[in-house]
């Protein structure tokens, strides 16, 4: 089965991936592509974009259409694709820093207009590629090496960021939650709308060893011991929940999807005619 | 030598000036002849000044905009102060009777009640630019009439046809 | 009017024009003065033909989106003035790099910064070279005429899709704004060239392989069955990244040689009087119309005075400049910018002739007679 999945939906003369020992992003790399393989899509209507950062490098791996773009900026890009050929079905790869600091506008607009992207960013709290600077999901106080007395930013709540902006599937999971990864990104994909899915990732390299968070294994143990449901918070008691976070779906709704509205205006000429 | 003739329609934002140029621009190609048109604005979409200007020739215009004039409009006391050194000498001036007459001997002046027909007698004052252009017409002959009329109804929103002829021939009364 | 097809135009409108006769599909932009009239001209027209208009949230996004569009098949344009040219600058690189067909059209207003955002410039034309980082092609366009701005609006996306890059068309507020006749061709009357797409069923399609005698890659769009990869990083002819200064070097010299290569399609001039001229106005855009008026105004005092006009300001036409200074005893240099342009011309013809530069920077054009004064002056 692993071997099937592996080799039906990746580049395996790619392979093996740039990433750390370790790291947590292989994980979701491999969860997003199971969910394209469990939903049957056939892999050529699959258009994969990223941006700049480690996240933005497993489009190269994934046998799909794919789309390595600029910092910042794959949502604009991947809004190109799919108002060309809404047909697509238009996957963005990004991070915490790519699709939260330089591409945060690109986000909250992608949500307003509801355009009919899943968008996965594999946060890890930090930004790798450059060597571990402080990103807009650092928790307040953390350090990076851009950080060096602690941050002081507060960071983003970025399932509430974009929940707010208007996405219609918001959910968050952990790379140690990896079936619910795959849930929420078939979930995501079934949405017609824009869907967000924040897959919390591990960087034992930078993020890790700057903040004594331990090796990959107390890290993964950390986000197996600190993820609480949401469907369990509610009930939890208010101390059991401290200092924790949640995962699972935060809001699904059906709102008019972008190209669809579109296409609504063109068939109107059509009529005319 | 080729002939030409340069327009400038001057005024307030918000008056119709740049349809107005318009108009007269495609009035002339109606006649056979070139034309360019531009215009000038600043950052305001009402008020303020504007300017469109117009060039007619029966050859190619290189430069396209007005410098000196050989027609000017101006249907505002700032825009007459403005603009009325770029008036050539023998020009024609063509101001709304709101405006005080300048002091220049060299020039032929037409002090007219463009707004107030426009308000008056037409009963609409935003169509007075077309009020001004059949004014212009009827004292310069810059284009035909039937080419005036043409581009007019070609240029204005439809179901405001019949207003705009009722315009145009106050316009051409006036004179 | 008589002909039907005799039209008083704006230039942005006739840009728009030109861009649905060449096949514009997609249009994805941002609103700024003074080019805004490309985006509302395209929101109205596309979606009547089957095409798609996308106002997006930022400048860097119209661009992205119109790389994506075209990635995805459709022949795709963005318009934008001077603060927006800018902000586009690292997509445009992208669009070199990754081979993308597109139109980027600058209407130039008055700079730096917020400048002067309804008055005409030429200031932009060095940052149409270089405005991008790295070594790289530039093909550069600009129109005096409302009906030459549908022309080359045209010739730039074909040379768009011939060429696989990013083609830049510089108008300016006056060209853009103006309104002039304009006579619209025949559709049968307009050469429009197509990517050049690989077979279907390929067993295997590399992006960025160079057959014999093609000047450019054959391009697949995303969804057709090749599932490539596309990528800003150096890559070899899959398409893949690589380190290898081999592949570096040879990827950023098969970019350049596309010009290189085929200098003579990419030359489009007019010469207007300059059989024997002593002295050449070199001049392009809004003002090669003030340097026309000049050349007739010196004639008819009995100066021997020609112009040259390059319709396509990128690449130089380094061959045409260099016979031109061996032709003449001056050249003026006329743009309105403080010297961009005559950078160039000196670089080729400094050796055989005088160089004078006729520049402003104040939002006004260039006068007829500020150039004639300029002629007087060398002459």
């Amino acid at each position: 089965m692993t071997n099937t999945l592996i080799e039906n939906n990746f580049r395996t003369n790619r392979l093996p991936h740039i990433w750390c020992s370790g790291c947590g992003h292989g994980i979701i790399m491999r969860a997003i592509t199971k969910a394209v393989d469990e939903l049957g899509y056939n892999k050529d209507d699959v258009c994969v974009v990223s941006g700049i950062g480690c996240s933005s490098r497993a489009p190269g791996y994934m046998d799909f259409n794919t789309f390595h773009t600029l910092h910042g900026r794959a949502l604009a890009y991947a809004t190109g694709v799919k108002m060309a050929k809404p047909e697509l079905k238009v996957i963005v790869v990004t991070g915490d820093g790519d699709c939260a600091a330089i591409g945060g506008n690109h986000l909250i607009h992608s949500a307003r207009r509801n355009i009919d992207i899943t968008t996965i960013v594999f946060n890890n709290n930090i930004y790798g590629m450059t060597g571990g600077q402080y990103s807009p999901t650092t928790p307040t106080g953390d350090k990076g090496t851009t950080a060096p007395f602690g941050n002081i930013d507060k960071n983003f709540d970025l399932c509430k960021l974009v929940q707010g902006a208007g996405a219609t599937y918001v959910a968050r999971s952990t790379a140690y939650h990896v079936n619910m990864i795959t849930q929420q990104v078939k979930t995501g994909l079934e949405n017609k709308g824009f869907s967000f899915i924040e897959a919390v990732s591990i960087c034992p390299t930078y993020y890790g060893r700057k903040n004594k968070k331990g090796d990959a294994v107390s890290m993964m143990n950390y986000l197996k011991t600190n993820a609480v449901n949401v469907k369990a918070a509610d009930k939890l008691p208010k101390e059991k929940i401290q200092g924790k976070f949640l995962i699972g779906e935060f809001y699904k709704s059906q709102e008019p999807e972008y190209t669809e509205e579109y296409q609504k205006i063109i068939d109107s000429f059509q009529k005319e005619r | 030598m080729s002939n030409q003739c340069e327009i400038r329609l001057s005024g307030s934002g918000g008056q119709g000036l740049i349809l107005a140029g318009i108009i007269l621009a495609e009035a002339a190609l109606n006649d056979g002849n070139n034309a360019v048109q531009s215009q000038s604005y600043g950052p305001e979409a009402r008020g303020g000044a504007s300017k469109s200007e117009v060039i007619i020739s029966d050859s190619d215009i290189n430069y396209p905009k007005v410098r000196e004039c050989d027609i000017l409009l101006s249907l505002t006391q700032i825009a007459c102060d403005k603009y009325i050194k770029s008036l050539k000498k023998n020009g024609v001036l063509i101001i709304d009777d709101s405006v005080n007459i300048p002091q220049r001997n060299d020039i032929q002046v037409y002090s007219l009640p463009i707004l107030k027909t426009a308000i008056d007698k037409v009963g609409k004052p935003m169509v007075a630019n077309i009020v001004a252009l059949a004014a212009i017409n009827a004292i310069t002959k810059v284009t035909t009439n039937d080419s005036l009329q043409k581009a007019v109804l070609n240029r204005v929103p439809k179901g405001t046809e019949e207003l705009n002829i009722k315009a145009l021939t106050e316009g051409f009364n006036l004179v | 009017m008589k002909n039907k097809k005799i039209k008083l135009m704006q230039g942005n409108e006739a840009c728009v024009e030109g861009a649905l006769a060449a096949g514009m599909k997609f249009f994805a932009g941002y609103p700024i003065t003074p080019s805004t009239e490309i985006a509302e001209i395209s929101s109205l027209r596309l979606p009547r033909i089957g095409g798609k208009f996308i106002q997006m949230e930022d400048e860097i996004a119209g661009m992205a989106a119109v790389i994506g569009g075209s990635l995805a098949g459709l022949k795709s344009m963005t318009a934008t003035s001077g603060p927006g040219f800018s902000l586009k600058q690292e997509n445009l690189g992208y669009a070199v790099l990754a081979e993308v067909p597109c139109v980027v059209v600058n209407v130039q207003r008055g700079g730096p910064s917020t400048g002067l955002p309804t008055m005409p410039a030429q200031g932009d034309i060095m940052q149409a070279k270089w405005g991008t980082h790295g070594d790289h092609p530039v093909i550069a366009l600009s129109p005096s005429s409302v009906r030459e701005t549908f022309d080359l609006t045209v010739k730039a996306f074909n040379y768009a899709e011939k060429y696989r890059m990013p083609v830049i068309l510089l108008t300016d507020e006056v060209i853009g704004h103006m309104r002039e006749k304009i006579e619209i061709p025949d559709p049968d009357e307009i050469e429009i060239i197509d990517r050049l797409k690989p077979e279907k069923g390929l067993d295997e399609y590399k992006p960025y392989e160079i057959k014999e005698g093609q000047v450019a890659p054959e391009m697949a769009a995303y969804g057709e069955g090749y599932r490539f990869h596309v990528t800003g990083l150096i890559h070899d002819e899959t398409g893949f990244p690589s380190n290898d200064s081999k592949v570096a070097g040879d990827l950023v010299n098969r970019l350049m040689k596309k010009i290189d290569d085929n200098i003579d399609d990419l030359t489009l001039y007019e010469e207007y009087k300059l059989d024997d001229a002593d002295i050449a106005v070199i001049s392009y855009g809004i003002t090669a119309r003030s340097a026309k008026s000049a050349v007739d105004m010196a004639r008819a005092e009995g100066l021997k005075v020609g112009l040259f006009r390059p319709m396509i300001i990128w690449p130089f036409p380094e061959k045409q400049i260099a016979q031109l200074g061996k032709r003449v005893k001056n050249i003026i240099t006329a743009e309105m910018n403080l010297g961009q342009y005559v950078l160039e011309v000196e670089r080729v013809a400094n050796k055989y002739t005088n160089i004078t530069k006729c520049g402003k920077a104040n939002g006004e054009l260039i006068t007829p007679d500020e150039i004639l004064a300029k002629i007087k002056e060398v002459q």
